[in-house]
């Protein structure tokens, strides 16, 4: 028997995908901000890559001056909700703080984190306005946390803020990538409600920039340009059988699971290929949908998988099972997906190696392949001068984050290459700040 | 098995562990349950004149998470019958005739004193505590802490006593007074056989904050209360100790005031108290903490070797000194065990922002190092630390020399004037006072978020336009 059995309404859904951080309630949060040592310098602020006072907002926390937590917590990075519940605090914050080092629970930050947004959030209480007009006009390509971020920011120093976005919702790859047992749909959305209701950029859903003309447009009409464009689809694995029926993208499933929930089909046995935080994502979304048997398969072994280990333990937690040193070689089956191919694999000196004759067949109805998202590279190749590093990333300043083409500047996956949401957060005020220096001294 | 009993000034109880006269010992209900749970005696709830209380009684202090480190009160002495407390008296003394049951008691003239004394020594108290404590109240018609302040009154309410009591009759001392030795000297002039103390502390515990009111509030208005609970046990420490040195006093002690485990009752015991009650630790946990209480007091006693309580009354004493007469040759110094620390770096800020800049910060790691001709030994460090044992004080003088201030003021070396080479603080090194400008400002204004700077309004503007 599987874990989970296949959620048929909506309730059953977010039973399967319970939130990983529930809310805590004003007592938790009183027990939990009572912990905190207040250190001197404190390495969880270091930590954070949009460096939150964490002290500073679980002191306010402690001492009922929950507002002016959320404040602090909002200074530094516009996606504090959704942070506090998406971040891999385990490597960041949590795992920095020092109760680690004496073998005691570190302070559960993101839980906190959410608790004081959630309040604000909720109740409506707005903490930002935007900053006198400059009359300067910036257009943002990508309601991601990324240009979202920037938006907040460049909102406050006066300009006048445009988003397009492809899609019809906000906030990008929070809404549409990130496990549902890590946020709900709703709570992202509340969180960009009321970032825009504070700072009044404008979005255009529904509108992606795809061509020259359209680039020359905002170019001429904007004064600056930030790129939030993010990763593209799933990269293709180029073998054959790829293109039968079952045979899916990772961040193509999980943008359709995040749109319709349990009305989403999958497998009765799902092979995961890949060994990244979406594989495991993925694994794990697959178990909880209802599939009998998850199988991750990953051409490297464990040790080498590039996902963090807490979310590996987190996909075995659900009767996820790991498959290593396998590299597939077809997909087979008729018309639909029957198995996959796969043969063995050794490292030899670093490198990954077949083992001759050593071909086999997994049987299973779906193949979710995990195998990274690749670049937007066509489209940046229409923005004349841009430049791109080996890997398809944008080349740009890191104390501005102005790319080779001075009126675009970038941030998020589309600049490092995919990381986290807070990632994105932190580079985008950068940017928006390397915007504002960049069209003041003009 | 060390023996648990005691004779105090001739009540005699099982054990030193009285439950303090208030709402834990106010009916003959709650006493028989406390006697069944394993107390070894009761103060009575006071008994005395008619009242009328108020509704919304007590205030707390909550610290962080933890609540009730303080509590305090605004009522008065019992609400019930005399005969109803008397009858309830006579019961229980039946059922538990080796439990100690004492009289509180609180009158004003000297009929109604002797009046009362004689009807609870009737009813079969063992006892007799004569509240003169209560701040509250009660002290607003000539009672309580009003007869507490007083020594003159005191001595003679005693007296009055005294002239019919044929139990022994504990004085209760207030603490609101600068002297506690005062009133405890005329305890014994009027002839009392015991002390105790203290009562409850004049205080207010809060104010709220939405309706400008103190706590508790009585429909939106409040008043001075009386504290206790866990923050006055050193307070009450300080107060027993005083009258267990003083040789005018010489009475039996009942040690009372912020007890709620073993290790406070040892405490109160060290210092000369050799009966403790408790009230607060009853009222927020009920009579079940008793069995912690025994069980740690026995253990304790076992371990030390003590066969029973009076070995162990005051042993303290010794040791509790004027500051003229403690050794300016002993010398600690602090001493961080690396392998234990965790890095969180209060002792470094403690010491840094709030004693002698005596530990520094090194790259490359987060354990703070001690610089040690800077330490003057003042434990701070020691004391923020949040790791047990991960910071010690060292003992850095070879312990041959002793010297005291009042040794040096007899030999004529103690320091007249700054400049002079004896002096204490003439060689302690101090920073530049602009060595403080900007220092680790990047770290005490914490990262890259405020390295930027922010450009929306800030709360402030915000409570403006609210
Ligand atoms: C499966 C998965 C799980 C993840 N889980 C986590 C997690 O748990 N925690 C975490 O912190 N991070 C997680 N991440 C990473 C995180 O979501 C991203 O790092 C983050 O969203 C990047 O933000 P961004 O703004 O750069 O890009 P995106 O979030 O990708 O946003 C880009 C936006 O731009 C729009 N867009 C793109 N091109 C155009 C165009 N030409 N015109 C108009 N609009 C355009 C897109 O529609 C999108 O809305 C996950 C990622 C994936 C794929
Ligand atoms: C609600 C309340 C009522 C009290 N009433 C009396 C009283 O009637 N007579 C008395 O002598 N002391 C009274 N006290 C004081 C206690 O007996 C005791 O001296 C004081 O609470 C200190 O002990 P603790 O720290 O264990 O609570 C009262 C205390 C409280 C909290
Ligand atoms: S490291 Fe941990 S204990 Fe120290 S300030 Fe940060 S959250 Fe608090
Ligand atoms: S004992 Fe006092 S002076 Fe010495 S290091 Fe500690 S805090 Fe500083
Ligand atoms: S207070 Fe203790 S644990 Fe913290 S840095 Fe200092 S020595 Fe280390």
């Amino acid at each position: 028997m599987a874990e989970f059995m296949p959620p048929s309404s909506e309730q059953e859904f977010h039973a399967n995908f319970a939130q990983l951080k529930p809310r805590m309630n004003n007592t938790e949060a009183l027990y939990e901000s009572s912990r905190c040592l207040f250190c001197f310098d404190a390495p969880c602020i270091k930590a954070c890559p949009t460096g939150i006072d964490i002290p500073q907002f679980i002191r306010q926390i402690n001492t009922g001056n929950v507002t002016g937590a959320a404040l602090t917590i909002y200074e530094a990075n516009y996606f504090g909700n959704a942070c506090g519940k998406v971040c891999p605090t385990e490597v960041l914050c949590e795992g920095a703080c020092v109760y680690n080092l004496q073998e005691v629970k570190p302070i559960e930050i993101g839980r906190l984190q959410s608790f004081a947004t959630r309040q604000v959030i909720e109740s409506h209480k707005y903490l930002f306005e935007p900053g006198q007009a400059n009359g300067r006009k910036v257009a943002i390509i990508g309601a991601g946390p990324a240009g979202i971020s920037c938006a907040c920011e460049l909102r406050a120093l006066g300009y006048e803020v445009d988003i397009f976005e492809a899609k019809s919702q906000p906030s990008g790859l929070t809404v549409h990538g990130v496990a549902p047992y890590k946020i709900t749909n709703e709570e992202v959305l509340a969180e960009m409600e009321y970032l825009q209701t504070q700072f009044g950029y404008r979005v255009q859903y529904n509108s992606p920039i795809c061509s020259r003309p359209d680039l020359l447009a905002l170019e001429e009409a904007y004064d600056a340009i930030f790129l939030g464009i993010g990763l593209g689809k799933t990269n293709a694995l180029l073998l054959p059988g790829e293109e039968r029926e079952n045979c899916v993208g990772a961040v193509e499933f999980i943008e359709q699971l995040r749109r319709e929930h349990h009305q989403i089909l999958v497998g009765r046995k799902v092979i995961v290929l890949g060994g990244g935080n979406t594989a495991m994502d993925a694994a794990s979304e697959s178990a909880r949908l209802g599939a009998e048997d998850v199988i991750l398969a990953y051409r490297r072994s464990k040790e080498d998988m590039g996902a963090y280990d807490f979310e590996y333990d987190l996909a075995k937690s659900v009767g996820v099972k790991g498959l290593f040193n396998v590299a597939p070689v077809e997909i087979v089956g008729n018309g639909r997906v029957e198995g996959v191919k796969f043969i063995r694999t050794a490292t030899v000196d670093g490198q990954v190696q077949a083992v001759p004759g050593s071909e086999f067949v997994e049987p299973c109805d779906m193949v979710i392949k995990a195998t990274g998202q690749a670049k937007q590279t066509t489209f940046l190749s229409l923005i004349l001068g841009l430049q791109l590093d080996s890997k398809g990333r944008i080349v740009a300043d890191t104390h501005t984050y102005q790319t080779t083409n001075p009126q675009y500047f970038a941030s998020g996956d589309a600049l490092n290459g995919g990381a986290e949401v807070v990632n994105a957060a932190a580079e985008a005020k950068v940017a928006a700040r390397g915007i504002h220096h960049y069209l003041s001294a003009r | 098995m060390p023996d648990l009993s005691i004779n105090f000034a001739g009540i005699k109880s099982p054990n030193p562990f009285w439950l303090a006269s208030a709402p834990p010992t106010n009916s003959g209900y709650q006493v028989m349950k406390a006697f069944d749970a394993g107390w070894g005696g009761a103060v009575w709830k006071t008994l005395g004149v008619p009242v009328v209380n108020v509704s919304s009684r007590y205030g707390g202090v909550n610290y962080r998470d933890k609540r009730l480190i303080g509590f305090n009160n605004i009522e008065l002495i019992s609400d019930r019958p005399l005969v109803d407390n008397l009858r309830e008296i006579e019961e229980v003394k039946k059922h538990f005739p080796h439990h100690a049951v004492i009289a509180s008691l609180m009158v004003q003239s000297r009929e109604e004193w002797h009046q009362i004394v004689r009807d609870v020594t009737n009813a079969g108290s063992d006892g007799i505590e004569l509240n003169f404590g209560c701040p509250h109240g009660m002290c607003e018609r000539g009672m309580g802490s009003a007869v507490g302040q007083e020594p003159d009154v005191l001595r003679t309410i005693v007296e009055w006593v005294m002239e019919v009591a044929q139990i022994p009759v504990i004085v209760k001392l207030t603490p609101n007074i600068s002297d506690i030795t005062e009133p405890a000297r005329a305890a014994r002039e009027g002839g009392a056989d015991a002390i105790s103390l203290i009562n409850t502390i004049q205080s207010i515990v809060g104010v709220d904050l939405d309706l400008f009111a103190p706590y508790p509030i009585v429909d939106g208005k409040g008043t001075n209360g009386g504290y206790c609970g866990p923050a006055v046990k050193p307070i009450a420490l300080n107060m027993v100790k005083n009258c267990a040195q003083d040789p005018h006093v010489q009475l039996p002690i009942s040690g009372i005031g912020g007890i709620e485990n073993w290790r406070d009752a040892v405490e109160h015991i060290l210092l000369g108290a050799s009966s403790v009650q408790i009230c607060t630790a009853a009222m927020h946990f009920g009579f079940g903490i008793i069995r912690e209480m025994t069980a740690g007091l026995e253990q304790y006693m076992t371990d030390k070797g003590f066969h029973t309580i009076y070995d162990m009354v005051g042993k303290a004493l010794p040791n509790v000194k004027h500051w003229e007469d403690l050794n300016l040759k002993y010398k600690v110094t602090a001493n961080i065990h690396e392998d234990k620390c965790i890095g969180c770096q209060l002792c470094y800020t403690a010491c840094e922002d709030g004693a002698h800049q005596a530990i520094a910060l090194r790259e490359g790691t987060r354990v703070p190092e001690i610089i040690e001709e800077n330490c003057v030994g003042c434990n701070l460090c020691s004391l923020v630390c949040p790791v047990e044992n991960c910071i010690t004080m060292d003992r850095t003088d070879d312990g041959t020399e002793h010297l005291t201030w009042k040794e040096r003021t007899l030999a004529g070396t103690i320091p007249t004037d700054f400049n002079d080479e004896r002096a204490g603080g003439l060689h302690h090194w101090v920073p530049e006072p602009t060595a403080a400008l900007g220092k680790e400002k990047h770290k005490t204004l914490p990262g890259k978020a405020r390295q930027l700077g922010h450009p929306a309004p800030t709360i402030t503007d915000l409570l403006r336009k609210e």
